[in-house]
């Protein structure tokens, strides 16, 4: 039984060279079969194999440095159509991979021609934060009956939350769907809980767009134009294809 | 190579959001299985230790998470 394994970032169907260092700082090397070139590198499985990841998994700072790593490879790559592979797939040995290549190769050049001259764009969508009327200070109402007053503004301020919640929604829904008629493929992450991106506002939307390398620029004006009105849209990019690889390869 | 002039998150690799990262890195990408040693299957379970763990470490959390 081996110590080390062989982990996978990332298949292109041309070789680039990969100065940044891989995970755990390991030299980033290429394996290549019939067309496809299997991005890799070396890793021991005292710190890559089933048990040790169980707990690695868990620890923010080994997982931010992984992922940054993992990141720092496909993006060099990302110079020619790549298909990234997820997070933490690691292989016996190199044999294995080149098999993979042999016996995927048609799907993994289908889902390269896919996103070849194209890039992912992600937008994230907020909704801005508005005071809440019951917490203001008194005005009109009943001066002789204050709790009944405090009561109706509570009801009101109650109803007038929840019609904006799915004002919010709707609006989200249309921005996503006038961003998706200008991409070539789209798709909706999950919205980032708050403790995860660091801003109080609700998340309405978390997409993410394929988009025609010669139309960034009228995507990102597009972006532009939809914003404002209780909304804030932030744009990130352009990323490696990551959203629009995912392929389930046997 | 690189154009990003168009963004306000555009940020050299080494400092994109890591939450950014791994919505990508967890639920996209080439998933593949078979005779390998790893690969992780279920990002919930991923993505629910994180939440307990932030809840735990939240003054560190400026740390990892550029924002």
């Amino acid at each position: 039984m081996s110590d080390s394994g062989t982990y996978l970032y990332a298949v292109a169907s041309e070789s680039v060279p990969v100065g940044a260092p891989g995970v755990a700082g390991t030299p980033v090397r290429t394996i290549t079969r019939g067309g496809l070139v299997a991005y890799v590198s070396t890793v021991p499985l005292a710190e890559f194999g089933e048990e040790p990841l169980r707990h690695s998994l868990e620890d923010l700072d080994w997982l931010a440095e992984t992922a940054r790593a993992h990141h720092g490879v496909v993006d060099e790559v990302s110079r020619v159509p790549v298909a990234p592979v997820r997070l933490v797939t690691v292989y016996a040995d190199d044999d294995q991979v080149a098999e993979l290549l042999d016996r995927r190769g048609e799907e993994f050049l289908e889902v390269l021609s896919h996103v070849a001259g194209r890039r992912e764009w992600g937008v994230k969508a907020y909704a801005r934060q508005t005071p809440d009327p019951a917490e203001s200070p008194m005005t009109g109402g009943d001066p002789g009956k204050p709790g009944t007053s405090y009561l109706r503004r509570r009801r009101e301020s109650l109803r007038g939350r929840e019609q904006a919640r799915r004002l919010a929604l709707a609006r989200a829904e249309q921005i996503h769907a006038t961003l998706s008629s200008e991409a070539v493929a789209s798709c909706r992450h999950r919205a980032q809980d708050p403790h995860l991106s660091g801003r109080e506002e609700r998340m309405l939307l978390n997409g993410a767009y394929l988009v025609d390398e010669g139309r960034d620029e009228e995507f990102a004006a597009l972006v532009g134009s939809l914003g404002g009105d209780g909304v804030d849209l932030r744009l990130t990019g352009p990323w490696a294809p990551y959203s629009f690889t995912v392929l389930e390869a046997g | 190579m690189r154009r990003d002039v168009l963004s306000d998150d555009r940020l050299p690799a080494k400092r994109v959001a890591l939450v950014d990262l791994l919505d990508r890195l967890l639920a996209g990408g080439v998933v593949v299985t078979g005779d390998l040693v790893l690969t992780i299957a279920d990002v919930d379970l991923v993505r629910i230790s994180l939440r307990a763990l932030i809840a735990s470490v939240d003054d560190s959390f400026g740390g990892p998470y550029d924002t």
